[in-house]
């Protein structure tokens, strides 16, 4: 079990510095941070004087180089943007992000896993067929139509949330939060809502088709010809067997969340990172762009790392196998 | 009967006093699409975080909202010989700290605007140093006679020397590796007083109550939140909600909505941005036809003919919804220069033009690429697709290179060296002066000329008249001189000017602003009637 933790560490970390020569080299041929920062009456000689300072003349190696330094001493540079050091900004816009995708992915859980159970237990009634009709305008609308939609409807029409921003947030220590203010939770319902939407209709739709299958299964028969009763059938054996893919997949998106929250972000002015992002690109912000992108990096390799150790709780047949293949003749 | 007259009225003193709060609590809450970069003024020099600086912070002179120069921090000026400019200041402002304003914090402020690392010191390039005389008095001296100072001067903001020194700003810093004090601190003159400040999220003022203009002011704000909403749809919702009291820019497809919806309205007018086209001038051999030898643009026939086939008029109906004025000069109505007959373009005539080029010798056309920004200007992507098809008719095979500003103004400006044969750009004179596009896009002669001349057109009499112009006292005659200047330019074809996009704010109907015409949000117009 160690020997694995530390394995897959070890590939965390050259996954790691691999995003980072990519993200690094790319954005040193993409775009000019000087054109942003100078006005258009600049001279030739004051963008010279300015490419100096920020050492953009340097050979590419040596630029990486300074720049795998800094990162390892948690200094990821000032934003060419706002003249702030990256770290705290950071600081600021991550617990706007996480919460979101928190409360997104709680959304997904408990909408999905449960309209998934019914969908699947029930197949032929028209409850259920009404519920995969409506999932199919989940999968097909894209994400900013949705949070369009929504500000339509509830914003503007019925007048019940605000449009944008967090709202009220109480700060605790660095982190701020919504969760305890009346404005905080209602601005928090439609951005996790759009930006659960797609990964509830595809936990939905993936827990139907694993329940389907499940329930198809001999174990399953004989549970119920020894007379057990349908809730331990379905929701002790059959729901527990369906978890280990749609453990696997929310992983997955739970990463997803939280990087690609971007266009919910935009939507509804979230201060998170993904609108932090967005601008980056624009300004060509490049110490914010690369930080973001190792930060992703990071955080997709974390999570992967927990789903693998998932399994080993969930899946017994994960843990036999390993000790047979360490023992010895 | 005598207790419940006494609970009576303290009740009703209870409600007076909350009823009076709330009517003495003037609030404006606007929003636009980006935030402000930073609170230093002499830092970024940028449209909106301009329109916030003078808010907070003041100048000698200062714009009112039809853009005249007024008086402000300097009550009167005079020319004591052609290079030396006095001016005496107001007594009795202070900073927002307390401290008060003295000739020493203009001598500081124009050291620390000039710095190489300030944005804003091309506004001082013709100064060569201000002297105080005494507390109350500075000369400015310039490096040779310069018509426009005070022109340039209001954008020229005046910081405490003692604020400064204490938190040790005493210069300017950009692309540095160190955030700065006067990044999200400030500490102005102005009407308001900066509050807070939480980047990408909100920008909160206040109203100075010791400000010396109060007596006469033209606002009744007691706060005023400023929040960025990139994406337009949210924008205008927030509008229509309620939430925001004014939004800009509009995206035109929703200025009719606006309108339409009872409490909102629409403010269009005109902007001073003139939208416009250029060609390579300088290659001798196009970009885009290598091995030729040959470059089309350098035949006036070939530009006069690139122009003759735009129609834009249809442009203005179609694609700007009416929401844009043709124009026949490369600055708007209301910059200084301006000339009604030259304003009025060359007409519509593809016919014309298919002759043209044949007479040049491209009666086959020839293939070009287009460079045009997609989120700078308003529907710039738009306008460039549907110039492509009309400049096809006449034979061109052109490929459309639409991106974002970031990229676009790298590959046509002096990053890339001018990496294009054809391209959009748009202007608007920071110092409302024709002089100011005359030297930055229309010659090449001399330094700190042609940054953006990124097809290096180039007419010696042009530039002759330019230099002129520089050291012209006498109005007149410069303005005359700037019309000569301007009329070569036009018959030379030098770029292919499109149009002023128009301003679309949208506003709430208890707010009454003002709306100058270079879209800046002056905080110190603006009513709450409600």
């Amino acid at each position: 079990m160690i020997a694995y933790i530390i394995r897959r560490i070890f590939q965390a970390a050259i996954v790691m510095l691999a995003v980072g020569l990519i993200a690094f080299s790319m954005f040193t041929f993409v775009g000019d941070p000087i054109a942003s920062m100078v006005g258009q009456d600049s001279t030739n000689e004051q963008r010279e004087l300015i490419a100096e300072k920020l050492g953009l003349n340097d050979p590419f190696y040596i630029q990486y180089a300074h720049y795998l330094g800094r990162m390892l001493r948690g200094q990821f540079g000032i934003s060419y943007r706002l003249g702030v050091p990256v770290t705290e900004l950071f600081k600021e816009r991550l617990p706007a992000t996480l919460e979101l995708s928190a409360v997104a992915a709680l959304f997904t859980l408990v909408f999905g896993i449960p309209l998934g159970v019914y969908t699947g237990l029930h197949r032929e009634g028209w409850i259920s067929r009404f519920i995969l009709t409506i999932s199919l305008v989940g999968i097909s609308l894209p994400t900013f139509l949705i949070g369009i939609l929504l500000i339509f409807l509830f914003g503007v029409i019925l007048g019940l949330l605000p449009s944008f921003g967090r709202g009220e947030v109480v700060q605790i220590g660095f982190w701020s939060s919504g969760l305890f203010t009346m404005s905080g939770l209602k601005s928090l319902i439609m951005p996790s809502v759009t930006l659960g939407m797609f990964q509830m209709t595809l936990i939905l739709r993936l827990v139907r088709a694993e329940m389907l299958e499940v329930l198809r299964t001999d174990y399953i028969k004989f549970a119920r010809a020894r007379g057990l009763t349908n809730r331990v059938v379905n929701f002790r054996h059959a729901l527990k067997n369906t978890l280990v893919p749609v453990m696997t997949i929310t992983g997955l998106q739970i990463g997803g969340l939280i990087a690609f929250a971007i266009i919910t972000e935009t939507v509804f002015q979230w201060p998170g990172m993904g609108l932090l992002f967005i601008q980056a690109i624009n300004f060509v912000d490049i110490p914010v762009m690369s930080a973001y992108l190792m930060l992703v990096a990071f955080f997709f390799v974390l999570i992967n790392l927990i789903v693998d150790l998932l399994y080993y709780v969930v899946d017994p047949r994960l843990r036999v196998e390993r000790t047979v293949g360490e023992g010895s003749v | 009967m005598k207790r419940f007259g006494k609970i009576m009225i303290l009740m009703v003193l209870l409600v007076a006093v909350v009823f009076s709060q709330a009517v003495y609590a003037k609030t404006f809450k606007y929003a636009t699409s980006g935030d402000i970069l930073t609170m230093d003024p002499h830092s970024q020099n940028e449209g909106p975080n301009n329109a916030m600086k003078n808010n907070v912070f003041e100048c000698l002179v200062h714009r009112n909202y039809k853009l005249e120069v007024e008086p402000s921090l300097a009550t009167s000026w005079e020319v004591i010989n052609p290079t030396t400019w006095r001016f005496y200041l107001r007594k009795g402002v202070k900073f927002h700290d307390g401290s008060p304003f003295t000739a020493d914090d203009v001598v500081f402020s124009y050291k620390r605007n000039a710095h190489p690392h300030s944005d804003m010191n091309a506004y001082l390039a013709t100064v060569k140093e201000v002297k105080k005389v005494d507390d109350y008095t500075v000369d400015y001296i310039t490096k040779g006679p310069d018509p426009i100072l005070t022109q340039n001067l209001t954008a020229h903001f005046i910081m405490s020397k003692t604020w400064c020194e204490k938190h040790n700003v005493g210069n300017p810093i950009r692309g540095s590796t160190d955030e700065i004090y006067a990044t999200r601190h400030a500490n102005g003159t102005g009407p308001f007083i900066m509050e807070e400040r939480v980047p990408d999220t909100r920008t909160v003022l206040v109203n100075n109550p010791n400000w010396w203009g109060n007596a006469t002011k033209t606002h009744n704000l007691t706060k005023a939140t400023f929040v960025p909403i990139a994406n337009a749809a949210t924008r205008v919702s927030a509008l229509l909600t309620g939430e925001v009291d004014m939004i800009f820019p509009v995206p035109l497809q929703d200025v009719k909505r606006v309108n339409a919806t009872p409490g909102v309205r629409a403010m269009q007018g005109p902007e001073l941005r003139t939208v416009f086209l250029g060609f390579d001038q300088h290659r001798d051999e196009l970009l885009d036809m290598k091995g030729s030898g040959k470059n089309p643009f350098k035949d006036v026939r070939v530009r006069r003919a690139f122009y003759q086939a735009i129609d834009i008029q249809a442009i203005h109906k179609k694609v700007m919804r009416g929401a844009s004025t043709p124009s026949g000069l490369m600055i708007a109505p209301g910059i200084v220069g301006w000339d009604e007959e030259l304003y009025k373009r060359y007409p519509y005539d593809p016919e014309a033009s298919k002759k043209l080029l044949a007479e040049a010798g491209y009666a086959d056309g020839f293939p070009i690429t287009f460079d045009c920004p997609n989120d700078r200007y308003v529907n710039d992507e738009a306008i460039c697709q549907a110039v492509v098809p009309m400049l096809s008719r006449i034979g061109i095979d052109v490929t459309l290179n639409a991106q974002t500003k970031g990229l676009h103004f790298d590959k046509i400006g002096l990053k890339q060296k001018n990496n294009t044969s054809f391209f959009m750009l748009g202007w608007t004179p920071g110092t409302y002066d024709g002089l100011n596009p005359l030297v930055n896009l229309m010659t090449v002669e001399g330094k700190a000329h042609g940054t953006w001349n990124c097809g290096k057109y180039t007419n010696p009499e042009v530039e002759a008249l330019t230099k002129k112009i520089a050291v012209e006292v006498e109005q007149e005659k410069r303005l005359k001189l700037m019309r000569e200047a301007m009329r070569i330019h036009k018959e030379d074809f030098g770029h292919i000017p499109l149009h002023q996009q128009a301003l679309a704010w949208g506003v709430a109907d208890y707010v009454d602003i003002k709306q100058p015409a270079n879209d800046s949000v002056w905080l110190r117009y603006v009513n709450i009637t409600k």
